[in-house]
């Protein structure tokens, strides 16, 4: 991260144009004076309570950066990162999907028992597995969108509500008879056959999961479709102005069941990095959850493909560290300050930088309208 | 020795793992389920056993607490970090460390692992799982025999095949004491994937009022800490009990409250087991294998504290007998 200032002052000197360049400034100054902002106050947080930050930061940077957790915190961000680009879909749109967490658990569910019950070869299983979570999580999510579109509801009201019987339809699925089988206290859907797992990269120092390359393709659809297509540039209008979009001929209601579905379809990816490199059932041990964390990595990555990318590493990093920290004598629950504290660090961070840009914006463009109506006045003197 | 294992990890450079690192040996390690060590309930069962182990075997054990949502890579590290770090045996808490210890014992090979509620064969893991369908019978005779309204009430922490038993072995004693009572049954979740249902006392507690309402005047509440919002609520109306679980929740100071409310409680007695295990390790003769802890071992009891239930011991120790000689078998599964 503090590597960040460096790439963006030899980048100043490459862009020529000053206005590019305070741009560029601008969305620098924001992470690194969020960041900076959020280390000081854990210090702060930290030294109050008695325990000795300028240690912990030495012992995590230390132990986050062995070969061992590096492999942990990879696997842990595949998961994170999907279900933040999930998220960022809607956000995009000026939708708050905050039902990513019950779309990505009946995905997993339904995907999970199809792979294991058909148990086709791993060739012909995977694709099928991961497309069933597409589409069922799309589904729970397209409900939501449509009453949005055709009924006005919140789709913030609707996809918490979604979350609730979607736990309650996976509880209740996930019984002996129906879906699943028993094994000690652990229920669930019939085990994936070996071939059906996704494949792993060993480093030697543990292996990392092999759908990392689904959330690198997840990124760069990501990045593609919402900032290169026609329909990506319709829902980022519909997200500054519905009135601005529907006058220049958006279909509003459409892309708002569009952006809800899509949102859905990628939240169907969430359970896969488990599912295949993991666990290889669905069952009650199955981690939820992780459509919340997706929100906190969207907003700190600024929906941005490489941004989140970094945030869901990020959380990995602070995961995996701030449980050795708990060996070293510190509380455990400092990882969960940090975590909340870097959040909203850079939430304001860049809402300040926001508007003192505008700011400056808007004090240079009324000192050049200043000096060309000087201009103007001086070459109509002169004309006279 | 936080030093040491400072100055170890700072020596090892970049690109090395952290288990080439490993620290001396440092006694018991036990790693909480979601709702941790002060639950009043389950947890707090096992940290009794450690507690006991400090007291009487001069160790130090070393307690650490899920959060809410982990995954089992989550677990597996939490155990894992034991093992390298030295604990010694190392002991994880709750069904869902299942997968993890599996894992972890396979790693460490010269650790002893525990693991409650759960069975995982392999030589250095001792599996300690318990009878919990048979003392909630117990529960259900005490509560049919107790009951005024001819309604009780069970509430489940999640609706797994683990909380299950409990619900079973409740309505089943229910039914063979007095088959007009009626059992009404909630969970609080149905599946939760982050052991909510574990640490939730608020919705608990709205749970025992809607129960109340429709007449139960005895709630048993099996979900751990979230018991304890059940509890609360049957403390506030006249001549309703809650029956408690896991640990004698009479006794738990954090309940004391709200004791006179308690009839009993269906203990598991997780402590006797992670004891056995720890004394064990230090003895230098680790167990191993499933510990099986029923009625007939003291392993799963009816608590008799605050003396409320001193007029129906007969009964209650005549459907004990029978299920410990075989007369009355109780079923797992609702």
């Amino acid at each position: 991260m503090t590597e960040m200032p460096a790439t963006v002052s030899s980048l100043t000197s490459l862009v020529r144009d000053p206005h590019r360049r305070e741009r560029l400034l601008l969305g620098a100054a924001a992470p690194a004076l969020a960041l900076v902002t959020a280390f000081v106050l854990i210090a702060v947080v930290m030294a109050v309570t008695d325990q000795n930050p300028v240690r912990a930061f030495g012992l995590m940077l230390d132990y986050g950066t062995k070969a061992d957790s590096q492999v942990w915190i990879i696997n842990k961000a595949i998961a994170y990162y999907l279900s933040a680009v999930a998220v960022a879909i809607g956000f995009r749109m000026n939708l708050f999907n905050i039902g990513v967490d019950g779309q990505y658990q009946v995905g997993a569910l339904i995907a999970a028992w199809v792979g294991g019950s058909l148990a086709f070869t791993g060739l012909v299983n995977i694709p099928l597995m991961i497309l069933v979570a597409m589409v069922v999580s799309g589904f729970w999510a397209g409900i939501a969108g449509y009453l949005k579109a055709t009924r006005g509801v919140s789709e913030v009201i609707s996809t918490i509500m979604l979350n609730a019987i979607a736990g309650s339809l996976v509880g209740y699925l996930l019984k002996e008879g129906r879906l699943a089988e028993l094994s000690g206290n652990i229920v669930h859907t019939p085990d994936l056959p070996d071939s059906s797992m996704f494949f792993t990269i060993d480093t030697g120092n543990g292996e990392i999961w092999g759908t990392v390359v689904i959330a690198v393709l997840a990124g760069v659809a990501y990045w593609f479709l919402l900032g290169r297509t026609r329909f990506g540039y319709d829902l980022r209008a519909v997200g500054h102005s519905d009135t601005a979009a529907l006058a220049s001929g958006v279909n509003v209601k459409t892309m708002v069941t569009g952006a809800m579905l899509l949102s859905g379809v990628a939240a169907g990816l969430v359970g896969m990095p488990i599912l295949l490199n993991d666990s290889g059932n669905f069952g009650n041990n199955f981690p939820g959850g992780m459509g919340f964390t997706g929100i906190a990595i969207a907003l700190l990555g600024r929906n941005h493909a490489v941004g989140m990318a970094f945030a869901a590493l990020l959380w990995g990093f602070l995961e995996r560290t701030g449980n050795h920290l708990d060996f070293e004598g510190y509380s455990r629950e400092i990882v969960g300050v940090m975590q909340g504290t870097i959040v909203l660090s850079v939430v304001i961070a860049y809402e300040l930088v926001r508007r003192w840009g505008l700011r400056r914006q808007q004090s240079r463009v009324g000192a050049e309208l200043a000096a060309g109506r000087a201009k103007t006045n001086d070459a109509a003197e002169v004309g006279q | 020795m936080a030093a040491t294992v400072a100055l170890a990890l700072s020596a090892a450079a970049c690109g090395e793992s952290s288990t080439e690192s490993e620290g001396a040996e440092k006694g018991p390690a036990v790693a909480f389920d979601v709702g941790g060590r002060d639950d009043q309930s389950f947890n707090e069962s096992a940290a009794r056993g450690g507690d006991k182990a400090e007291e009487e075997l001069g160790v130090e054990v070393f307690y650490q607490t899920a959060r809410e949502g982990e995954t089992d890579a989550d677990r597996e590290q939490r155990l894992t970090q034991m093992a390298e770090a030295g604990y010694d045996p190392v002991i994880g808490v709750g069904f869902l460390y299942g997968t993890a210890v599996e894992r972890a014992a396979e790693q460490f090979p010269d650790t002893t692992f525990g693991i409650v509620d759960s069975v995982v064969e392999a030589d250095n893991v001792y599996s300690m799982v318990f009878a919990e369908h048979e003392a909630s019978y117990l529960a259900g005779v005490a509560a049919a025999l107790k009951t005024q309204t001819n309604v009780v009430g069970f509430i489940g922490g999640e609706n797994n095949p683990l909380i299950q038993k409990f619900q079973a072995g409740f309505e089943q004693g229910v039914a063979d004491t007095s088959p007009d009572v009626e059992v009404l049954v909630e969970y609080l979740y149905e599946n939760s994937g982050t052991g909510a249902g574990f640490a939730d006392p608020a919705k608990a507690k709205e749970k025992a009022d809607g129960m109340i309402v429709r007449d139960a005047d005895i709630i048993y509440t099996a979900a751990g800490a979230s018991g304890n919002g059940s509890i609360e609520e049957v403390a506030k109306h006249e001549g309703v009990w809650a029956i408690g679980v896991d640990s004698d929740q009479y006794q738990q100071e954090g309940l004391a409250e709200w004791q006179d409310h308690i009839l009993t409680s269906a203990v598991k007695a997780v402590d006797v087991a992670v004891f056995d295990l720890i004394q064990s390790v230090e003895s230098g003769e680790p167990l191993s294998g499933v510990g099986e802890y029923g009625l007939a071992e003291e392993g799963v009891y009816l608590a008799t504290s605050g003396g409320f239930i001193d007029d129906i011991q007969a009964e209650i120790d005549a459907a004990r007998e029978g299920i410990i000689n075989g007369d009355i078998e109780v079923s797992q599964t609702p």
